[in-house]
């Protein structure tokens, strides 16, 4: 997420030729007329970006809500289903919070390379003006808000590890550390001014991360492992375990998130422009193919294409362009697809059986796996024909990734990762230690097999009155 | 006056459920069940976990008739619900003891 100069250049060209007619019958002086001029194309640039921008923030918003909930909460036991969509909706509203009275400052305030100042505490100063270091085109209340819907779903990805078995005050509180202790630090290294992986603002460790697959995938998929591991397993797992309760809704949700995820991140290119195309084709394209792969890995190995495995596929071809889809061309986007569906398969449906644990959704074989799959390919296949502008010490357009011939970049993306995992590792750890340690994290074995949605909500999702 | 308890193939539903009435049958109450007996389950499979299911889908429809109409009905039953296979179903016979219309208090055979 930077500040990219417009590929909209064209638009200022093509409204000068369209106004210049107009203008020449006004004042004579050919300054006044150029700079009427100049303002006018500004102007028409931020309506446009602006209009891109606000939908995209309600896209990604609409992929938590309902998407997330509809996708996880169609995979849980039908007693469960009220609390699984209700940790969606929960950090819609808790993480809404969180960013107004301090999020947005310590993610994008300048601060330290590793953590934002308080410059923007409760949002001061953030309002029609743009923030010219990150969006020059779009309102700062904009870049705010469409960042914000970002932090909700990251820790919302987290819930698909301890579904059926956390209690809902210790969900609240572990989201509320968890978004300040991992969430805040990693979006301001890799998208905040002055941050240690930001490429774009003179980062130590330049890393390309576009959307989010280090920010919001890593961290949410590997923190998910480490809650599955210390919660541990559901009670009968995996021996009384049931399937999907209504893969409907699964395949609902899974939709949603496919077109939520044009907002994700094609709108990560903070504008409409060429990039933001760009960005929205390599997403489509590897979700495509992603879905695929997954399907046929299934036909293969199990005889038939399964539909939560062609929803799934398409998921983890999502998540695994997330870091790339601002820098590959389509057809390295269609490869990344197909080869996380290929790998987020073999981890969820191969290699999380034969190890045993219960991450109960595969937040970590989908996200974790997915997001460092793709971050790493982005080394390879990010080039500056797609992105230029990334400036080498000429002022031209740097070499990107491998397919640029700046092999190099492999290294700065796994040192992302790795503070990706690490801080996902020892942050989660250190929480959940707190947040058990004070009101304790699962709800009794009595519970858990009652269901949630009548212990902790004194609601059912489905009741026989008509 | 009899119950007559029938569990069929959820496809049948309609064709014996026509016959019924044809025959003469005026009360029938349907649900949807489960139910394991000879008829082997399937293996689902979700994400790479195996599920054996072995409750499978039926319809059971209860009926209470006069004594007179068992054997008729139960001709009727098998004739509409058989397909030749394991899994067509099953037939029970109990003796019921009064029957009560609710809304006037009708008793007995004059209740059905």
């Amino acid at each position: 997420m930077t500040k990219f100069f417009p590929q909209g250049r064209a638009v200022v060209y093509l409204l000068g030729a369209l106004l210049l007619p107009t203008l020449a019958c006004a004042a004579d002086d050919p300054t006044v007329r150029m700079d009427a001029l100049e303002a006018a194309a500004k102007s028409a640039q931020s309506a446009g970006d602006n209009a891109w921008m606000l939908t995209s923030a309600a896209l990604v918003l609409l992929m938590t809500g309902p998407g997330l909930a509809l996708f996880y909460g169609g995979l849980v036991r039908k007693k469960n289903i009220l609390a699984t969509m209700m940790q969606s909706f929960t950090m819609m509203a808790v993480i809404t919070v969180l960013w107004a009275i301090v999020g947005y400052s310590l993610a994008f305030g300048e601060g330290s390379p590793f953590l934002g100042d308080l410059r923007y505490l409760f949002l001061n100063g953030v309002g029609a003006a743009p923030n010219a270091d990150y969006a020059g085109t779009i309102p700062q209340q904009t870049f705010m808000v469409y960042q914000l819907m970002f932090a909700i779903i990251t820790p919302a990805l987290i819930t698909g590890a301890f579904a059926e078995r956390m209690k809902f005050s210790a969900m609240m509180l572990f989201m509320i550390l968890w978004t300040l202790v991992v969430y805040f630090p990693m979006a301001h290294m890799v998208w905040g001014k002055g941050g240690f992986l930001n490429a774009f603002s003179g980062g130590a460790v330049p890393s390309f991360d576009f959307a989010g697959g280090t920010v919001v995938h890593i961290t949410s998929g590997v923190s998910a492992l480490v809650c599955a591991l210390y919660m541990g397993k559901r009670v009968g797992y995996p021996e009384s375990s049931t399937a999907p309760h209504s893969l409907v809704l699964s395949f609902i949700g899974a939709c949603l998130l496919w077109v939520g995820w044009f907002g994700f991140n094609a709108g990560s290119a903070l504008a409409a422009s060429g990039l933001a195309s760009s960005a929205f084709v390599a997403t489509h394209f590897a979700a495509a193919t992603a879905a695929l792969g997954w399907m046929f890995a299934e036909w293969i190995k199990n005889g038939k294409p399964s539909v939560l495995g062609g929803i799934s596929g398409a998921v983890a071809g999502l998540v695994a362009i997330t870091p790339a889809s601002g820098f590959v061309k389509p057809m390295p986007a269609l490869l990344i697809g197909f080869v996380a569906g290929l790998v987020c398969y073999f981890m969820v449906a191969v290699l999380k059986h034969k190890l045993g644990y219960d991450d109960t959704l595969d937040a970590f074989g989908v996200h974790g796996a997915g997001g460092t799959l793709g971050a790493l390919l982005t080394g390879v296949f990010a080039t500056n024909a797609v992105n230029d502008a990334l400036k080498d010490a000429s002022g031209k357009p740097a070499a990107l990734g491998l397919v640029d011939g700046h092999a190099a970049q492999i290294v700065n993306q796994a040192i992302g990762v790795a503070i990706a995992w690490g801080l996902a590792i020892v942050g989660t750890f250190l929480i959940l230690k707190i947040v058990d340690a004070t009101i304790g994290l699962r709800v009794t074995k009595e519970e858990e097999i009652e269901g949630l949605d009548l212990v902790l909500h004194g609601e059912e999702g489905y009741t026989m009155e008509s | 006056m009899k119950k007559i308890e029938a569990i069929i193939q959820p496809f049948k539903l309609e064709e014996v459920k026509t016959a019924l009435i044809a025959a003469g049958v005026e009360g029938i109450t349907v649900s949807e069940v489960r139910g394991h007996g000879r008829q082997k389950g399937h293996t689902e499979v979700y994400r790479g976990h195996e599920y054996k299911v072995d409750l499978l889908p039926k319809v059971k429809l209860e009926m209470v008739v006069p004594d007179a109409f068992v054997s008729p009905i139960i001709a009727t039953l098998r004739s509409a619900a058989s397909t030749g296979k394991i899994g067509d179903g099953k037939i029970f016979v109990a003796t019921i003891d009064d029957a009560i219309r609710i809304r006037n208090g009708d008793l007995n055979e004059a209740a059905l």
